[in-house]
């Protein structure tokens, strides 16, 4: 049994998802629509802290919030006149996309609700990972840690920098 | 009333859906780009609440979501820096209107 205190976050963080995701793919406002992504963004930081995936969670402020929500809106600032409407969607577009999207609630929700019996066990003890348990599984090279994907993200984010500064370099 | 998985594995399906829309009726690249990242998203918490539902004592679905995390972020910014150079060339980043390089 859940405390009424965590009952009530839960809601608010489940209902600010939703509306914020549905908001962030129908505005047309692009500004606007990255302003949701962030308040998704959070919401789905809330959503590890919940699961008491701390460390996760704080990743999670940092990278998206900090680093790839700015990102975006340098990007929309650059590209675009702060203001514009984007041009009212074709009621074809519209139909295809709605469409694509129940198709997937639909399967994905089947596959949900045909294999619900796990997931509505409560919630079991966990002890919360602390930042020496993290460091040991990122670092190790035994079973179940992480030494060789860690090296291969650190490859990838040097490949990243060399290509931004390539491809947006000035000819 | 007990929070259990299916109670987060519900909002973040409706979030996955919203990016399957908003990819397929956006036409500004860097909204696209937002869709995709609702998406992403989606499925890390997917992974992280499997993990503390289902095998709460291993740290599997945390760690793939904290390389999911970091492989998105490389993602974005290369996506950003290609968005960048295509408006430096067409002033446009409309995709419906980029179908010079097509042939």
């Amino acid at each position: 049994m859940e405390s009424v205190g965590s009952i009530i976050l839960y809601l608010i963080v489940a209902l600010s998802m939703i509306v914020f995701s549905v908001a962030a793919v129908t505005t047309r406002k692009i500004l606007r629509a990255a302003t949701y992504l962030l308040f998704t963004l959070f919401a789905a930081a809330a959503v590890y802290f919940m699961l008491d995936y701390e460390f996760l969670g704080a990743v999670q402020i940092a990278v998206y919030a900090g680093g790839i929500v700015v990102l975006f809106v340098f990007a929309i600032l650059l590209t675009s006149k702060p203001g514009d409407n984007t041009e009212k969607l074709t009621s074809k577009s519209r139909f295809l996309g709605f469409v694509a999207a129940i198709a997937t609630l639909l399967i994905a929700g089947y596959a949900l609700v045909s294999r619900c019996a796990q997931l509505f066990q409560p919630k079991p003890e966990m002890v919360t990972p602390d930042m020496e348990t993290v460091g040991q599984t990122l670092m190790g090279t035994g079973a179940g840690e992480y030494l060789l994907p860690f090296e291969a993200v650190s490859v990838l984010l040097l490949a990243c920098i060399i290509g931004g500064v390539v491809v947006a370099r000035k000819r | 009333m007990e929070i259990t998985a299916i109670y987060y594995l519900v909002p973040a399906l409706i979030m996955f859906c919203c990016g399957v829309y908003g990819f397929i009726t956006r036409k500004n690249m860097i909204a696209m780009l937002i869709s995709l990242e609702l998406m992403l998203n989606a499925v890390d918490i997917n992974f992280a609440v499997f993990n503390r539902f289902l095998w709460p004592g291993q740290l599997e679905g945390m760690f793939f979501t904290l390389f999911a995390i970091a492989i998105a972020a490389a993602e974005t910014a290369l996506a950003i820096a290609i968005i960048i150079n295509i408006f430096r060339a067409a002033k446009n980043i409309d995709v419906r209107s980029l179908n010079e390089m097509k042939f």
